[in-house]
């Protein structure tokens, strides 16, 4: 989006051999810089009020503004430019209290005013960063890095045009026209495809727990373009290419990777690379040339005469960074330094704001750790399996939390719990209140397991002979025990019997 | 700073205006001419002097982030050559 501005490119990233692309010449380490489409989270447009309320009728949520009627003016959106200074905030940058409005121009059935007001020059963010972390490789070891943003600004989206729709004719809906997006460009400084998915994970984290995107990118509310080049490593940055519009995290990684291939071959065979703009096919897995005319990239910017200067104060950036939710990195630090967690563990509870929310709702009813396993494991992989959401489930936080206070008070056991889970799961109703209707308590009366203990040893009197000789299967008699008590004997209890029974010392 | 005839063809192009090649030379001639009498003020020093961007010192008026317009689609494609379930129909354009 910003090829007629310099952008000076500072390598912060020592080659890496782990990260690279072998070739028939060597090693080749792939350069990535993400250009980030992120759409405002608003009631009203960017400079218009009418909806952006997704999936509404053909140019319903459309005012004269976005059709750009003549003599139409656009009056900013106060709060757009609020959620765009939180993300700035968010992502620890330069908040610019002076920026400018610029026109775009270029040509397109589903952008009426024949320019998009965007900003260039002059951004209302500028310089951050977003810290991504790695792993865990085999040792369990996290690597972080940090990748630089270059800069954030505020513009308006297009229309959308549909192609099926008619043999001849294009179908345009303005719908999107004039909704406020954020355009985030990071540095150039990821170096493999997983580096780039994680940069996108990451900050879609961050600005969910901010609120100022919902981060969904089947709807379209985030989407990247991806800029590609290889070189030899710590060599001269190569010819980039840029794949536009990939609309999920996954295309993201499978577009870098088989780009580079692709730019790989062509050098490898004494070719050059063309600076060109290109499309990623999910379905061949592959990048392909758009056709685009010469002079595509000519936008002659200038300042939109039409807009004043967008100027606030420190005031304004501090009444909204003294509002600024807990972030992830600071949460995940918190989550490893108050509850023991694992930074895996802790990791996994805070990229999901909603998942950290339902988390610290656990924490006092149950160990820490046991609570964060319970979520990770088994909440998070029921709702999986089931294909819902964290904000679908239906087992609450209070039920999960009464869950693990029963394991904590000696009430049941871990494997009762995990059926415990599954009806509650299933059916509803108040934990306790089912563990006492249904019997599932766990028996800890060693003269109820002791009657059982005798009853296995005197129905199997050739295994018992056995294990004078081969201790080990003493395990047998105890699986036999729990079994016969339906998992609901205190396993200690029954091991320490069953051992005391037959005689076994070790 | 002047312009040739190529040049005035590209921004021509650029802004999807038909200019034949008899227009463009007497063209170019035009803007050059006007390109030359907006040069005079390359004479003022401006050293030091931010860009003007409005002749009144006044702030940009913001608006709340209120719903305040919309559901006119019948009006939106109102003057629309080709609709249909009040989509604008345009020429096919697939890139």
């Amino acid at each position: 989006m910003n090829d007629e501005l310099t952008m000076t490119i500072v390598d912060t990233r020592t080659p890496d051999p782990k990260r690279m692309l072998p070739g028939v010449t060597g090693d080749w380490e792939i350069i990535v810089g993400l250009e980030v489409h992120a759409q405002v989270t608003s009631n009203s447009k960017l400079f218009s009020g009418s909806s952006t309320r997704f999936g509404k009728a053909p140019n319903a949520n459309v005012s004269l503004v976005d059709a750009a009627m003549p003599g139409m003016l656009p009056v900013i959106n106060e709060e757009c430019v609020k959620q765009a200074v939180r993300t700035g905030l968010g992502l620890k940058a330069q908040i610019n209290k002076r920026s400018i409005f610029d026109r775009k121009n270029y040509f397109y059935p589903d952008l009426p005013q024949g320019y998009q007001i965007s900003q260039y020059k002059d951004p209302i963010v500028g310089e951050g960063i977003i810290t991504i972390s790695l792993g865990p490789d085999k040792q369990g070891n996290f690597e972080d890095i940090e990748i630089g943003i270059e800069r954030l600004h505020l513009e308006q989206d297009a229309g959308k045009s549909m192609h099926d729709q008619h043999p001849s004719m294009s179908f345009v809906d303005l719908n999107r026209s004039g909704v406020a997006l954020m355009e985030i460009v990071s540095k150039p400084d990821m170096r493999s495809p997983d580096e780039a998915k994680a940069f996108l994970t990451k900050l879609r984290t961050i600005v969910r727990y901010l609120g100022t995107c919902d981060g969904n990118m089947d709807e379209g509310s985030m989407r990247a373009d991806v800029n590609v080049s290889v070189r030899k490593p710590g060599g001269e940055f190569g010819t980039r290419c840029e794949i536009k519009n990939v609309n999920s995290i996954r295309f993201v990684g499978m577009a870098i990777e088989s780009e580079a291939r692709r730019q790989i071959d062509i050098l490898e065979d004494g070719g050059e690379i063309d600076q060109e703009t290109r499309l990623f096919d999910p379905v061949k897995g592959e990048t392909r040339s758009m056709r685009s005319k010469e002079d595509a990239h000519d936008y002659r910017y200038f300042p939109d005469p039409d807009l004043l200067p967008l100027e606030f104060d420190d005031a304004f950036i501090a009444e909204l960074a003294k509002d600024l939710p807990e972030l992830p990195d600071d949460k995940k630090a918190r989550f490893v330094n108050d509850f023991g967690l694992s930074i895996y563990d802790a990791s996994v509870l805070v990229s999901d704001k909603a998942v950290s929310d339902y988390y610290e709702k656990l924490v006092g009813q149950g160990d820490a750790k046991v609570a964060a396993n319970w979520v990770i494991n088994d909440l998070l992989g029921a709702l999986n399996k089931a294909g819902k959401g964290i904000d679908e489930t239906p087992v609450s936080p209070e039920q999960l939390g009464a869950i693990l206070s029963l394991i904590k008070e000696g009430v049941i056991s871990g494997k009762i719990a995990k059926d415990l889970f599954e009806i509650v799961w299933n059916e509803g109703g108040d934990p306790k209140a089912i563990v006492e209707e249904r019997g599932m308590k766990q028996v800890t009366d060693t003269g109820a397991i002791e009657k059982i203990v005798d009853e296995i040893i005197a129905a199997n009197p050739e295994q018992a002979e056995k294990v004078k000789d081969k201790p080990s299967l003493a395990g047998w008699f105890v699986g036999q025990v729990m079994k016969a008590s339906k998992g609901k004997a205190n396993p200690q209890a029954v091991q320490a019997l069953v051992k005391d029974k037959l005689g076994v010392t070790e | 700073m002047s312009v040739d005839t190529a040049t005035v063809k590209r921004v021509a192009k650029l802004a999807r205006i038909a200019v034949d090649d008899e227009a463009a030379d007497r063209m170019t001639g035009e803007l050059n001419a006007i390109l030359g009498f907006v040069e005079m003020l390359g004479e003022v020093d401006v050293a030091g002097v931010e860009p003007m961007t409005s002749v009144m010192p006044m702030e940009m008026k913001k608006r709340h982030d209120n719903v305040t317009d919309g559901d006119k689609a019948d009006d939106i494609v109102a003057n629309a050559p080709e609709t249909e379930r009040n989509f604008f129909l345009v020429p096919k354009v697939v890139e």
